[in-house]
């Protein structure tokens, strides 16, 4: 059985559709998290320009209040959960095993599943634009207004649902990366000459492995309160509306951080490479780093300063979250000693990652001001908060993300995309970004609350608003902008090389795009800086031996069962049990196919 | 800092001077939003003496994070302009230095900690208890309206809020359905209305004014939280005892025939099932806004409309077309029974 299993498992093409259904390549795997992250992206943004040009004028009429709470609701939803994790994911996919000297991931066919159950949870998220209403509640999700009480429409169940599934595929795929990194290093590898963008992935995964089991809880019961009538979260049942929101911040503030780390991790390799010098205080940025992940476990109740905590938690999770500015402000200095005294070339990437440095900046300049209880009872659920999230996000994980696909999309082509386009792209996104976000500083200061549908002329909030919908246009050209970009450079013929940028790190030494095995021989790992470091000692590349048997793990299409098995299961929890018991059969299935199936 | 390099002066200076006329811009767009005139619900006009405090650490920290953000953006600048690359130039290899990583280290501490002491200092007065002296006051978050309770004074009204000058006020926040949140920027930082969890603020306002200090629910409640506003009026002692009692009272009887005509309207088309008319027979409902003096408010549909009659016909021909959610139904009332209903709901004073 296993082996006729087997024989229909094991694929020959490397091209066509079925060969990237049952792929296990991290590579490919990877590149499809970033296409189907962007796209998501996109769509995200569309949802905040709606919003954007709702709020344009007093009393706007664009949306009505339900579809304005729908589109700002899936616009955090999507940005967060669709968007920017998965962007990252892709690439953590790519570029782990690059990076640390390895064939792949640990477990490649946990990879697929990943990936496949994340396009399920993006798709079910989405889908409930056109079953009954997208959920309307926030991003958050607060009790008791995500009741079914208060929120009668399917749309929180679907969120609900859509969160418990994007977590399952956010768990596994943490686990795997850590497993990875811990596991699969090269030669020489060691812990602390791990790059910096790696150590980052690594506090991100652990964050999302001690975190997303917090959210699952908190979302098993909203969905046993919503459906099954339990009252956990209802006050009228003698529930509690506040452990919600304890629930819901252990996790969502430690997932900041899963957002802003890996565009840390990507500026810190993109800087040092420019300068053509090391990264300055890399332990210091390392430790950094880790502080801030464990730090991150102990500030969420800053989120709930105005719910009436009292003074004492008050004051303990204030001073927390000052004290997180302090690694945050060692990573800014590290970042500017890495310039300091560099030559640097400024190239588009380069453009992106000084960008973050800057827009970071005020992003954390804001959320440490916030950080103060009497501050806070002004900020709180004002239009600052909406522009501190934003500098944090926008100016800080997306700025980053761009810096990254500048930096690898070389790697990942074989073609460098257009630098005129690219410094377009840069100048257009900045400009936009600043337009739309900076504003929202001055509304907050003048009083505008946030996820207000309308608001009346008089309240002195016109011009900024309209300057901060201007802004989101200009943004969203930006965006197109890269698209052409993409596009444009798809066409061309490959130009990029081994190495276009002088780079420091493992994945340089070898092809654009690399081949499927990554590495003939596993290379040797000397110092932090490895290509550098065997360019100054004129070390040779080892050669490769004659019979060079390279052992790749065989595609698998169970990943794909397994995945298919979990939607049934959700779409089940969503509509009736028989589903959920087809959901079962068939992810069972899955794992035994997957169990028997041979590995080479 | 790197005045080997040509040029080094030029890229120092002009990117200080960038930064400075940016950070100049950036801050007379905060002095602008800081500005009552134009910004009715401005947060950075304190009056109230704990807003006044709160204000104080406001000011504070917004300084220490112009100069963090000036500090921050010059070096960014100085540093891309400063070490750009250039045909010949040569990358200086260090991997750090820890006398200045320790230095950068401690900046970051001594700001927070400057940012800490008066946060707590402030903390630790505007959390005491209120003074055994305040008004009580209840203020209950319902989806979307705010109803006001002076539980000593005999009153229940809805959406705006007398205060007298100078007299403590304890307001308990309290909601009946989803979270809300109080925020009336120039009196006090918002605290939550959590159900099921009666919470506490208070302040003294120290100006009486004829412009009411606006407010708005904070915390996202649904589909009208947009439409959640209210109004403080802060009066001077005397004017508030005056308010108070008449509030305190049964409304004002119609005399009008027109006016006497809606007293039966409201009746007949059930109004009385929801509110509240001390004085009138029968009508004791809670689920709505207490209306017995109605028409002493300047608002209605929870301060997004002025009081006027064309604005009371407006609501009742179709309240979902005002307030999206609201409970009060489209009772399709006839042109006649507007004119009658409106006719009495602009008496009640």
């Amino acid at each position: 059985m296993a082996t006729a299993l087997g024989a229909m498992t094991h694929t020959q093409e490397d091209t066509g559709l079925w060969s990237w259904l049952t792929t296990v390549d991290h590579k490919r795997i990877g590149a499809v998290y970033t296409v189907a992250g962007f796209l998501f992206f996109l769509l995200g943004g569309f949802e905040a320009v709606m919003v954007r040009t709702q709020l344009a004028v007093p009393n706007g009429t664009v949306l009505d209040a339900d579809r304005y709470n729908q589109f700002f609701t899936m616009h955090a939803l999507t940005m967060i959960f669709l968007g920017v994790m998965p962007m990252g994911a892709g690439f953590f996919n790519y570029f782990i095993p690059l990076h640390v000297g390895a064939r792949d991931v640990a477990f490649p066919r946990l990879n697929a599943l990943s990936l496949w159950i994340f396009l399920s949870g993006g798709i079910l998220l989405n889908s409930s634009f056109f079953l009954g209403g997208a959920p309307n509640g926030g991003w958050f999700g607060y009790a008791p207004l995500s009741s079914i009480e208060y929120a009668k429409s399917s749309g929180m169940t679907f969120y609900v649902v859509g969160l418990l599934v994007l977590g399952l595929s956010s768990l596994m795929a943490s686990l795997n990366f850590a497993v990875t990194i811990i596991n699969m290093r090269a030669p020489g590898m060691s812990m602390m000459r791990l790059p910096v963008f790696i150590w980052m992935v690594l506090v991100v995964a652990f964050l999302l492995i001690l975190s997303l089991p917090v959210l699952t809880v908190g979302l098993l019961q909203l969905y046993f309160d919503r459906v099954w009538g339990t009252s956990f979260f209802s006050p009228s049942t003698g529930g509690d509306p506040i452990l919600w929101q304890h629930i819901f911040w252990i996790f969502g503030h430690p997932e900041v951080y899963v957002l802003i780390l890996p565009s840390m991790g990507i500026v810190s390799e993109v800087l040092p490479v420019m300068s053509k010098k090391p990264l300055f205080g890399y332990s210091a940025i390392v430790f950094a780093g880790a502080a801030i992940g464990v730090l991150g476990f102990g500030v969420w109740a800053h989120h709930m300063f105005t719910t009436g905590l009292g003074p004492v938690p008050q004051v303990v999770f204030s001073a927390s979250t000052m004290a997180i500015g302090v690694p945050t402000g060692i990573k800014i200095f590290n970042w500017l000693g890495t310039m300091y005294g560099g030559n640097i070339r400024f190239v588009t990437a380069t453009y992106f990652s000084v960008g973050f440095i800057a827009l970071f900046t005020i992003g954390g300049i804001s959320g440490v001001m916030h950080a103060s209880p009497p501050v806070d009872g002004h900020h709180q659920d004002s239009y600052f908060v909406v522009a501190h999230i934003h500098y944090v996000l926008f100016g800080g994980a997306i700025m980053g993300i761009f810096s990254g696909f500048y930096y690898w999309f070389p790697k990942m082509s074989g073609r460098l995309l257009d630098e005129a386009l690219g410094k377009l792209n840069f100048w257009t996104m900045f400009v936009g970004m600043n337009l739309t976000f900076f504003p929202m500083h001055f509304l907050g200061l003048a009083g505008m609350p946030r996820r207000i549908y309308t608001y009346d002329a008089g309240m002195g909030w016109d011009t900024w608003n309209m300057v901060a919908t201007i802004g989101s246009y200009i943004l969203a050209i930006g965006v197109l902008v890269f698209v052409v970009n993409v596009i444009k450079t798809m066409r061309k013929e490959p130009d990029a090389g081994n190495d276009p940028w002088g780079g420091a790190t493992l994945e340089w030494a070898i092809p654009s795009p690399p081949p499927a095995h990554n590495f003939d021989v596993v290379p040797e790992v000397r110092d932090r800086d490895p290509l550098w470091y065997n360019r100054d000692h004129g070390i040779a590349p080892t050669p490769v031996p004659e019979h060079n048997h390279i052992h790749m793990p065989p595609p698998s299409y169970f990943p794909l069962i397994v995945a298919l098995g979990v939607l049934l299961i959700a779409v089940g929890a969503l509509s009736t049990l028989a589903i959920v018991g087809l959901g079962a059969v068939v992810s069972v299935y899955g794992i035994w196919g997957w169990a028997l199936e041979p590995t080479d | 800092m790197g005045g080997s390099r040509p040029g080094s002066m030029i890229a120092i200076i002009g990117s200080l001077a960038l930064v400075g006329v940016v950070s100049f811009l950036l801050w007379m767009g905060f002095a602008d939003s800081g500005d009552f005139a134009g910004h009715p619900m401005t947060t950075w006009v304190p009056k109230s003496d704990n807003a006044s405090l709160v204000h104080g650490v406001y000011q504070l920290i917004f300084i220490l994070a112009g100069a963090v953000f000036v500090g921050i953006m010059a070096l960014t600048l100085i540093f891309s302009l400063l070490y750009r690359e250039r045909p010949g130039g040569e990358a200086r290899q260090f991997h750090g230095n820890s006398r200045l990583e320790v230095v950068w280290t401690l900046i970051p501490v001594l700001i927070v900690v400057a940012m800490a002491v008066p946060t707590f200092s402030t903390m630790s007065v505007t959390s005491k208890p209120a003074p055994d002296n305040a008004l009580k006051v209840v203020a209950i978050g319902h989806q979307w309206w705010w109803e006001f309770q002076y539980p000593e004074l005999g009153i229940t009204t809805a959406n705006e809020l007398y205060l007298p000058v100078n007299r403590p006020v304890s307001v308990a926040l309290q909601s009946s359905d989803v979270i809300h949140s109080f925020w009336v920027p120039q009196l006090s930082g918002k605290i939550d209305n959590v159900p099921g969890h009666e919470n506490h603020l208070w302040f003294t306002p120290t100006e009486a004014r004829a412009e009411p200090y606006l407010g708005q629910c904070a915390e996202f409640c649904g589909l009208s939280h947009a439409n959640m506003r209210f109004r403080v009026f802060v009066a001077s002692t005397g004017d508030f005892e005056a308010w108070a009692k008449s509030a305190a009272g049964d409304r004002t009887a119609p005399t009008a025939d027109l006016a006497k005509a809606g007293e039966q309207q409201f009746v007949a088309s059930g109004c009385v099932a929801c509110h509240t008319v001390k004085g009138q027979a029968g009508a004791a409902g809670k689920i709505g806004p207490d209306l017995s003096h109605f028409a002493a408010r300047t608002t209605l549909a929870s301060g997004t409309l002025d009081r006027t009659p064309a604005n009371i016909r407006k609501w009742l021909s179709n309240p979902q077309a005002v307030k999206p959610g609201v409970l009060m139904p489209n009772l399709n009332l006839s042109p006649e029974a507007l004119d009658k209903l409106v006719a009495y709901l602009d008496g009640l004073k």
